[in-house]
């Protein structure tokens, strides 16, 4: 099988050039194809040598795909759904909101975590996407060349899959690659503790935080991973680190009816996050298949964002969108599965 | 005394006593216990100094004198093939034991499958198991590690799920399967799940289906 081009590093894209003996520059040019340019073949790179692509076309595939299907939504929201090598589904969620368009990518195909509320838990975990392929994600959607802001909050755990996750950062954000600022990319982690430290070492994008309780009893009852790294650990590493500047750091907190929506969560939330120059975002829950959980009532939730803010913790909702064709990551994936099986 | 909290990883050197392969492609690998712990709990186990480290659930009894992980060497892993291959006497990195997946002596179900059966095992050996249900899932029948020791002392409390081999004695089935068939689940009994992802989602499902309060399930992931 031929190694995809798509997803190199200009380093990657070099070793590559120099194994061959062709000049430098050249690495710069196959990227400049892959990424700035955008080419859907070897034939495209028309500065290259016809030696040259012949010799590419010949050890390897650009590695570009086309989504298997695409659902819009009454608001607008694209759901895009990729097959993957091995037969399997990943989704990408496309939102349009005014000026910007913030595209959602998965970083594994399915996921370890467990996380009771979480659909794309329920398929287990079926593999690890490559770099290529989550970039791949915001490079063959329809709305390519005008995304402006990427959120890793699809399909998987990130940090579960952090060198390939770097890699596409890298790519995104590189001059030689699609120059995005990273102050436009969020990665969102469950809070693995050592990968969470090599992320904001290595890479300048925002964090978000699945928090969704503070108290620890309640956590490792929604998320396994509580067990291993608890929620006050995570907290204690994020100090660490500036996020007074422009690096962003917000928590993700999903409303579950008579469960982690009381005054005594708000008061527990502002002592865990005490200090921190961070913002929280509620997540309305929209119930999947099977759940023992509830959504919190819609009066709950803005008084719940009341309490925070009056604490000082700058807390905002976020808006449910594309709920007609299963924006929720997992949902259209699962279906796809099912189906095959 | 072991906290359930999380103190900072400080990786300290320790000298191998044993490592042994119980099991084709699974070894369990010991050192002289120099901290008090919990059933249950886990250390950050990492070969070289600076390594980031793996976790892994404590397989031995908390009184007993060495501390011991149970893992599957993984081919294209970077730190199991290493692992197996280590001698006694070689040094390893572990951290001070720590976690909140604490068995104690209320009625419970540990529900494992694969080295997912590592931290009842310890509880097992720390005096636990008298009101207890141990529900093992595995492959083959080579893989019911402890199996002999875990018959002998809990008899009908000790099940065995086999999925691609039976010899009679066995439930041949996945673990899930085995609990589908069940009439009812006990209430007023905690719910242990610990092992591959796939399994404990299903697991809580069926449980969860079958009127076990989803606040009585306890899990830990294998990732």
């Amino acid at each position: 099988m031929k190694e995809m081009l798509f997803g190199k590093t200009l380093s990657g894209l070099r070793e590559i050039t120099g194994a061959a003996g062709w000049p430098a520059y050249t690495a710069r040019q196959i990227a400049d194809w892959l990424y700035a340019k955008g080419a859907g073949s070897f034939g495209e790179m028309t500065n290259l040598s016809l030696k040259v692509r012949e010799a590419l076309a010949e050890k390897y595939v650009l590695g570009i795909f086309p989504p298997a299907k695409v659902q819009t939504s009454a608001d607008g929201t694209r759901k895009y759904l990729f097959g993957t090598a091995s037969g399997k589904f990943i989704e990408t969620a496309m939102i349009p909101e005014g000026d910007r368009i913030t595209v959602c990518v998965s970083s594994q195909v399915g996921c370890k975590m467990g996380c009771l509320f979480c659909m794309t838990g329920k398929q287990g975990f079926q593999g690890q996407l490559t770099a290529g392929e989550i970039v791949n994600q915001i490079r063959s959607i329809e709305e390519a060349g005008r995304v402006s802001n990427i959120v890793y909050m699809g399909m998987g755990e990130p940090f579960d899959n952090l060198e390939e996750v770097l890699t596409s950062l890298e790519i995104l954000t590189a001059p030689w690659g699609y120059a995005m600022s990273p102050r436009r990319i969020t990665v969102s982690t469950i809070g693995i503790i050592p990968a969470m430290k090599t992320f904001l070492e290595k890479s300048e994008a925002h964090l978000a935080v699945s928090l969704h309780t503070p108290y620890d009893e309640e956590r490792r009852q929604l998320m396994p991973v509580q067990v291993a790294y608890p929620i006050a650990q995570v907290v204690d590493e994020i100090r660490k680190w500036d996020f007074s500047h422009q690096r962003r750091v917000s928590f993700e907190y999903i409303m579950f009816r008579d469960f982690n929506d009381t005054p005594r969560h708000v008061r527990e939330l502002t002592r865990l996050l005490n200090g921190l120059s961070c913002r929280i975002n509620l997540i309305r829950f929209h119930p999947i298949p099977g759940t023992p959980l509830l959504g919190s009532h819609e009066e709950t939730i803005t008084s719940f964002r009341e309490s925070l803010n009056n604490k000082g913790i700058l807390t905002t909702v976020r808006a449910s969108r594309g709920q007609d064709i299963y924006a929720a990551c997992g949902l259209l994936s699962t279906r796809e599965l099912l189906k095959k099986e | 005394m072991a906290s359930g909290k999380m103190e900072e990883a400080v990786m300290r050197p320790v000298t191998l006593i044993r490592n042994e392969e119980i099991s084709p492609r699974v070894h369990l690998i010991s050192w002289r216990r120099e901290d008090d712990f919990l059933p249950g709990q886990v250390v950050k186990l990492a070969l070289g100094e600076g390594e980031t480290p793996r976790i892994y659930s404590l397989c031995s009894g908390n009184r007993e004198e060495e501390m011991a992980v149970l893992f599957n060497v993984r081919e294209e892993g970077s730190l199991t093939p290493r692992m197996a291959a280590l001698r006694p006497g070689d040094r390893l990195y572990v951290s001070a034991p720590y976690g909140t997946f604490l068995g104690d002596e209320a009625p419970a179900w540990w529900i494992a499958s694969g080295t997912g059966i590592a931290p009842f095992y310890s509880m097992f050996r720390s005096g636990l198991g008298s009101h207890h249900l141990l529900v093992h899932g595995v492959r083959y029948l080579n893989q019911f590690y402890f199996g002999e020791e875990l018959q002998r002392e809990m008899g009908s409390r000790y099940v065995r799920c086999c999925s691609r081999e039976g010899d009679g004695e066995v439930f041949q089935g996945r673990l899930t399967a085995w609990l589908q068939q069940q009439a009812s689940f006990p209430s007023g009994t905690r719910y242990y799940l610990c092992g591959n992802p796939l399994m404990v989602v299903e697991a809580r499902d069926i449980l969860i289906a079958g009127g076990v309060p989803w606040g009585d399930i306890v899990a830990e992931i294998y990732f």
